[in-house]
């Protein structure tokens, strides 16, 4: 019962009007970004980041902000999957299969209150999940030394490609290509300059934020240069919502499925390398296995509609579990928020729970609020979200490219920050292009320090022996499951990705 | 092709990074490992890594025509314009040209770009200046 408590701690803190304004924000804000092709949660996150932080705010309210734009995008997403079949971000892919024929069959608005509730589903009960399962995993990591950590990182370079990866060496190319920007500043342990060739800028490291904001967001603007896909797909389009409320026959039929594709979305955001994308994918496959008897999944079915939003948005939900208690993100979203806990001087992990529960359990009373919030909004107000949608590109991208300008220039004030921006930008089209993941690289830059602090920390307690890594049963399960990992797409990614896009071709978005 | 040029370009760069950690000087005060040790790993890592690159490359990716490329081109220049012109002329104005001419090249009418970039630079100054108090580039006009 210490963890009830612990929440209805984090609730008064959570319940004061600034933190409720800002959860409100953020909640529309990222419902806006998620509905945009092109703009998902981690670039929705990844521009604002900035902003919080020049705006200084503190800990708990910049978070609070931050992760209702990261739920809200979940949510919006769906919007436009159901209403013009272009998913809004990657998670929404499987919503299109069924969510757009039933907008086709003048079922629009029943569809999108329906993925309203299921992502309400999903949502909650992985936020629940988040407060029982989290304390557990602190007790365990309690237990880790600096060789195991150095394992845990390992294990998460290893496995963020995910089992869907086709390609494990582009991976590991991308996640040494970030290790190897996070070297370059002076060394915290003996105060030599390392990789800066002498320039002054470089000697406090190349600034994280500064690589996504141009890795995420500025690479998304050189896409759409590139296609000149401007024009939205959306003004030509009339688009006719229809009743919003589905009849209470339909919700029944869909409760056990969202209920079951929450569980199954949750588990898959919790394991590593899984993430939001592949928990709809892998909710979808299952309900269809399942329930779809007279084969109308795909024809728009409200099942099939329901069961990746529920899966997607409990895999959100999941994705905080080893964020906050291991301080290892297992996606390019929760990647993104663990950038946001270092630049305001917090570090994740088991430490969190005992030194700042005032944010943590803030934070998860947050991510019931917004939840709540984003119900509200998303059923009655989808009319206006609709609209948002009508923003032709052509117009948007060059008001994030702004953006993006804007708030890396708040924070440090110099044009060579916005010049490194401008470089990662061009390197995240390239990488793009080459099929290259972004998220191992910000996942390098973000944790390269801490890993090697916890190597050389673990060399030095063991005077220079270097089998100390593989000491204890903990770290070899450790290296074991990161082997595992890393191998294990090399057989059966090619197979699960195929599957996942055999039905859409890939469109803007980069990753949950 | 493109796989096999990347990869030899990634093992080019993981030699460079090689050769620029061993020119760290080390301080006569360090720990068991020195800052050399887990460049050197990455740097290998890199290495292996491009040559699985180069001897399994994936399908070829569509790249854009060489017009489509002088776009991309061309919009670079004009952000390292921003970037290196920002403190110089002034937030409001900067941002109006950047917008206008990203607007203009992503399908608008000159004419509604111009609008466009305007309207986006003033609505960014307002809201980001004016409510929130961010503090952005100041020009020789004050704004």
């Amino acid at each position: 019962m210490d963890t009830l408590s612990s929440l209805a701690d984090g609730f008064l803190i959570a319940l004061t009007w600034q933190n409720l304004l800002l959860a409100l924000l953020g909640c529309f804000l990222g419902t806006v970004m998620g509905a945009l092709p092109g703009l998902g949660p981690s670039n929705g996150v990844a521009i604002l980041i900035p902003l919080a932080f020049t705006l200084g705010l503190g800990a708990t309210p910049s978070l609070i902000l931050l992760t209702s734009v990261y739920y809200g995008a979940m949510y919006g997403g769906r919007i436009s999957s159901i209403l013009l079949n272009i998913p809004g971000d990657e998670p929404a892919m499987m919503t299109c299969l069924d969510g757009y024929p039933m907008a086709q069959n003048g079922r629009a608005g029943e569809a999108l209150s329906l993925s309203g509730i299921a992502s309400f589903v999903g949502a909650f009960l992985a936020t629940w999940g988040l407060v029982l399962l989290a304390p557990q995993l602190v007790k365990i990591a309690l237990l880790f030394g600096p060789a195991e950590y150095f394992a845990l990182f390992a294990l998460a370079f290893a496995t963020l490609g995910g089992v869907s990866s086709s390609n494990q060496a582009k991976s590991a190319f991308a996640a040494m290509l970030g290790l190897g920007l996070a070297m370059i500043g002076v060394d915290t342990q003996t105060g030599v300059p390392r990789l800066t060739f002498g320039e002054v800028h470089l000697y406090d490291g190349i600034d994280f934020l500064v690589a996504i904001v141009g890795l995420f967001a500025l690479s998304e603007v050189f896409i759409f240069l590139e296609h000149r896909h401007g024009s939205a797909e959306a003004d030509t389009r009339k688009v006719v919502i229809g009743r919003l409320t589905p009849a209470p026959g339909v919700l029944k039929a869909c409760t056990p499925t969202m209920l079951r594709t929450s569980a199954l979305g949750f588990v898959a955001g919790v394991l590593p390398g899984a993430g939001a994308s592949l928990g709809s994918f892998i909710s979808y496959s299952m309900e269809k296995r399942l329930v779809d008897r007279e084969n109308t999944f795909g024809t728009g079915d409200p099942r099939g509609v329901t069961a990746p939003e529920a899966g997607n948005n409990a895999a959100a939900g999941g994705a905080l579990v080893p964020m906050l208690s291991l301080g290892v993100p297992g996606s390019g979203t929760t990647a993104v928020l663990l950038a946001v806990l270092l630049s305001l001087n917090i570090t994740p992990g088991p430490l969190l729970f005992a030194n700042n529960p005032d944010v943590v359990w803030g934070l998860i009373a947050a991510l019931f609020i917004a939840n709540i919030m984003l119900l509200a909004m998303n059923i009655p107000m989808v009319g206006l979200f609709t609209r948002v949608l009508m923003v032709p590109p052509r117009i948007l991208m060059p008001i994030v490219a702004m953006v993006s300008f804007v708030g890396i220039y708040g924070i440090s004030g110099s044009s060579f920050d916005l010049l490194v921006m401008i470089g990662f930008g061009v390197a995240g089209w390239v990488l793009r292009k080459l099929d290259v993941p972004l998220v191992p690289i910000i996942l390098g830059t973000l944790l390269g320090n801490t890993m090697e602090n916890n190597l050389r920390r673990a060399v030095t307690i063991s005077n220079g022996d270097w089998w100390t890594l593989v000491d204890s049963p903990l770290s070899i399960t450790l290296w074991v499951i990161a082997f595992v990992g890393f191998i294990l797409p090399l057989f059966v990614g090619r197979v699960i990705r195929a599957r996942m896009h055999a039905r859409r071709d890939e469109e803007g978005a980069i990753s949950d | 092709m493109s796989d096999r040029i990347f990869g030899t370009f990634g093992l080019l760069l993981a030699g460079f990074y090689a050769w620029a950690t061993l020119q760290i000087e080390e301080s006569f005060l360090s720990d068991a490992v020195g800052p050399k040790a887990f460049p050197l790993i990455i740097a290998s890592i890199l290495a292996l890594s491009s040559l699985a690159i180069i001897l399994r490359p994936d399908e070829e990716p569509e790249w854009p025509a060489l017009g489509r490329l002088a776009e991309i081109g061309a919009a670079i220049v004009v952000m390292i314009l921003y970037a290196e012109f920002l403190p110089e002329i002034g937030f409001v104005i900067a941002t109006a040209l950047a917008a206008t001419y990203l607007t203009w090249r992503l399908g608008t009418a000159p004419l509604q770009s111009v609008v466009v970039g305007a309207g986006t630079s003033l609505g960014i100054y307002t809201v980001f200046h004016l409510v929130l108090g961010l503090s952005l580039a100041k020009g020789p006009l004050g704004f």
